[in-house]
């Protein structure tokens, strides 16, 4: 007998489509897709709950279900998209605590797979280059999403003591990127000038959107635990992502980074919080050796394979940019050309 | 009210105007006079020819200043601009004197040959746009105009240094203009070789070469300014090519960097030659024991710490990348502060430097990298100049301990001249402590002489590498050994403290 999925947060990108490829899987039977609005993309064989993670009801879906394998896909990054910062919390941080009590009481549950994230590393100029996984923050995150992930991340390891029959699998994803996804950093990268903080270029790892959802699915179907940290290989700095799409940028200073990012906020281009700047300025890296030789997953995408495939995506928003690194490119070339006439290809 | 007037008979409606604006223009009938000359220059930009003879252009003349006066304060220019051409040369003020308008269906008027209202009326000149006629601001005003302003004539000698003194005032309004004599003299002889009329349109349109006529024309002056500096014209050349090369790779992001934040292009391209002519005419920096220096694989230079600036650890980065057989790159290990501080921050990662932690220590020997590592710190940096050339203290030894689980082979480093290119004299405690900084030097120039004062003074340098102290015999194990970390850290230290002595006695002078 297959498995049976319970998948939360199945009308964001990334649940809904992970719910549909798990549902084609032919060693799942069945997948319960839960959210509290109904998904905008089509789940394909799974079923639709439309149940609330922050209810106790949660717990009947589990026991009806007979569900034996949980991914928590419902830990929201950006407060836009959840109706702001107070409801973001709520269903990240209780939705987890609720859905987690639920699993505790159901038998059935077998299987965990928590869809975490690399913001628990925090940002600091005190950072490793590299995270293993079994380094903690030189400084926590002290708001937004990183610290509703340290505090997730938290209650998954109390579960882990409770039910120490089940088996669990944290999951921290770089910054996922890609054509249809939209987050935070692909707003960030949206913007028509992309502010910088002065002084700083920061180190990024990106992680494909199908990247992503292949290696939730490999969670779910495999046997692997633990901790493991996901991102594409190589990093690039915000300079150069900005270069790459094509984008002018404008250094600010990291003192007015804080107006100038409620600023964007009450325009509603782009929502930052104080950990995300300081992510900005320092950057972050993860050692992604457990993700390769235990978890076996190879992601197809590099973190430049990923980040050009979204900035495939960008609409020119200025176009002189465009024209001007251009000019300077055709400018180049032909002066390498005729450089290289005068010089007898010596260059 | 006045607009729908106008649209019907422009020219009553502009004199009724004119006549409420009474400020500007002093008659009426000079007034007028303008009017009718304005249409007429209208007329202008639509014909390709005026006649010279017509009567109201003749009165035109003797005052065009007092017209584009009016014009102005009428607001006249300003309709003028949002009216299309096409309705000017309906204007039956002038259409009954003048032949009927043939280039009409030409949407832009061109600069054409027409008779220049000036009161130097033999000379034809070239009148550009007229249908928005442009205030011809005159030093001299027509004999008549002064008759009827009633100035009193003035002797030929006094006049001329009158109008002296007014051209000089008025040379920004009259480089608007085209300079008369050239235009009408040079196109009128080159018009009848060209049949075409819009021939014209090209000639007096900005000539667009190719980029590539415009680059090597301005890499032939390159060439011609590098041979008048001495300097071979192709090493210019290569100059200017690889800097656009580089800018090129920069501007699409066509670069790679590596997880510590090396980046490569970056630093062979800007931060190696920037520090070059320091390294070399500057401190003129004398490198013993290269060979010291494995070819390939992890080794740790360990080496003394001075000079205020820390810019030693960067000369050693360049004596090791300029003067190794492998050029090789010293990843050199930084305190928590320099990662703090904006752009030394960013610049010292783009170098090849990194967190000084254990961590990242052993992903850099795991990667084979050549590590440096200034063990004194700030301690050593910020130390007051009596104590010059005597080591500070070596920390906890983490380093040894880094480079014995790595086996990799450490490398004694001793650095004579850093200490005297900024000897700090007293150390401003307070103001350190308001800005957070480990110390705040007071050299004979820094505070003294302001930002110049942070000029290093230019004494001779001596960086001598060691023989290296092979750390693969004791095995990784050895690595939690605290007794033996401790008495390989004083026998780097005391090397190094031996070898700066001796480098010390063989020197000539702090700057020769």
């Amino acid at each position: 007998m297959g498995q049976v999925v319970l998948v939360t947060g199945v009308s964001r990108y990334i649940g809904g489509v992970l719910a549909r490829r798990l549902a084609a899987d032919p060693s799942v039977d069945k997948v319960i897709g839960v959210d509290v609005i109904p998904p905008p993309r089509d789940l394909g064989a799974a079923e639709f709950v439309r149940a609330d993670i922050r209810n106790p009801m949660i717990g009947k879906v589990i026991a009806q279900g007979d569900v034996d394998t949980v991914v928590h896909a419902n830990v929201i990054a950006t407060p836009t998209f959840a109706g702001g910062r107070t409801p973001q919390k709520e269903i990240n941080v209780i939705g987890t605590m609720q859905l987690l009590a639920a699993c505790q009481k159901a038998s059935t549950v077998k299987r965990l797979v928590v869809k975490s994230t690399a913001a628990v590393y925090g940002s600091t100029p005190r950072d490793p280059a590299m995270f293993t996984e079994e380094m903690t923050a030189k400084r926590l995150p002290s708001s937004g999403f990183g610290k509703d992930s340290i505090e997730v991340e938290g209650y998954v390891r109390g579960f882990a003591r409770r039910r120490p029959d089940a088996e669990i699998l944290t999951l921290r994803f770089a910054n996922i990127i890609g054509p249809r996804i939209r987050t935070s950093i692909t707003d960030y990268f949206n913007l028509p000038v992309i502010p910088i903080p002065f002084g700083y270029d920061a180190r990024l790892q990106f992680f494909h959107e199908d990247d992503a959802i292949a290696a939730l699915a490999r969670g779910v179907t495999g046997t692997s635990t633990g901790v493991v940290n996901l991102a594409g290989d190589g990093v690039l700095t915000v300079m150069q992502a900005a270069a790459i799409a094509r984008r002018p940028f404008v250094v600010v200073p990291m003192a007015a980074a804080g107006p100038l990012g409620s600023l964007g906020k009450r325009f509603g281009l782009v929502d930052f919080s104080p950990d995300q700047m300081s992510f900005l300025a320092y950057g972050r890296g993860m050692d992604t050796t457990v993700m390769r030789e235990r978890f076996g997953f190879n992601p197809s995408f590099s973190t430049r394979a990923a980040f050009e495939d979204f900035a495939r995506t960008l609409s020119p928003i200025v176009p002189s940019f465009d024209a001007m690194s251009g000019a300077v490119g055709g400018v180049a070339g032909v002066a390498q050309q005729v450089l290289g006439r005068a010089t007898g290809g010596r260059l | 009210m006045a607009t729908t007037k106008k649209a019907a008979t422009p020219k009553k409606a502009a004199a009724t105007k004119t006549a409420v604006t009474k400020a500007a223009a002093p008659k009426k009938a000079v007034a007028k006079k303008a009017i009718t000359k304005k249409a007429v220059a209208t007329k202008a930009a639509t014909k390709t020819t005026t006649p010279m003879s017509s009567a109201p252009g003749r009165a035109a003349r003797r005052s065009p200043s007092v017209a584009a006066g009016a014009a102005r304060a009428s607001g006249e220019r300003a309709r003028r601009r949002s009216t299309p051409l096409l309705s000017a040369s309906a204007s039956e003020g002038v259409a009954e004197q003048a032949p009927a308008p043939k280039a009409v269906s030409q949407p832009t008027p061109e600069p054409q040959p027409t008779p220049a209202p000036a009161p130097a009326a033999s000379t034809p000149a070239t009148r550009r746009a007229a249908h928005r006629p442009q205030p011809t601001v005159r030093a001299k005003a027509s004999p008549k105009a002064t008759r009827q302003a009633g100035i009193r004539p003035q002797s030929p000698r006094a006049k001329r240094a009158a109008d002296e003194a007014a051209r000089r005032h008025l040379r920004v309004a009259t480089v608007a203009e085209p300079p008369p004599r050239p235009t009408s003299s040079r196109p009128s002889s080159a018009r009848p070789a060209s049949p075409d009329p819009t021939a014209t349109q090209t000639d007096m349109s900005l000539p667009v070469p190719g980029i590539e006529e415009l680059l090597s024309a301005s890499i032939a002056a390159m060439r011609m300014a590098a041979q008048g500096a001495g300097i071979s014209p192709e090493e210019i050349e290569r100059r200017i090519a690889a800097t656009l090369a580089f800018l090129r790779r920069r501007l699409e992001g066509d670069y790679s960097v590596d997880e510590f934040g090396y980046d490569e292009h970056f630093a062979e391209h800007v931060i190696f030659p920037m520090l070059r002519p320091i390294y070399r005419n500057w401190f003129r920096v004398e490198v013993r024991g290269l060979e010291n220096i494995p070819d390939e694989g992890g080794a740790l230079i360990v080496s003394n710490h001075s000079g205020t600036i820390a810019i030693d650890s960067l000369m050693v980065a360049q004596a090791i990348h300029d003067e190794h057989p492998k050029h090789r790159v010293m990843r050199a290990l930084g305190a928590d502060l320099v990662f703090q501080t904006p752009v030394l921050g960013s610049f010292a990662r783009r170098g090849g430097s990194t967190l000084a932690t254990g961590d990242d220590v052993d992903r850099l020997f795991a990667k084979g990298e050549l590590v440096g590592v200034f063990p004194e710190g700030f301690k050593g940096v910020g130390k007051p100049f009596k104590e010059r050339y005597k080591l500070q203290r070596f920390g906890r030894g983490g380093f040894v301990s880094a480079a014995l689980k790595a086996g990799a082979p450490i490398i004694p480093t001793s650095v004579v001249g850093a200490e005297e290119i900024a000897p700090i004299l007293g150390n401003m405690k307070t103001v350190a402590r308001l800005l957070g900084l480990p110390y705040a030097p007071v050299t004979p120039t820094f505070p003294l002489l302001g930002p110049l004062g942070l000029i290093p003074l230019p004494s001779k340098w001596i960086i001598e590498f060691g023989a290296p102290i092979e750390t693969a015999p004791h095995g990784a194990a050895a690595a939690d050994d605290p007794m033996l970390v401790f008495d390989l850290t004083d026998q780097v230290r005391e090397t190094i403290q031996q070898t700066l002595y001796s480098l010390l006695m063989q020197r000539r002078s702090v700057f020769f």
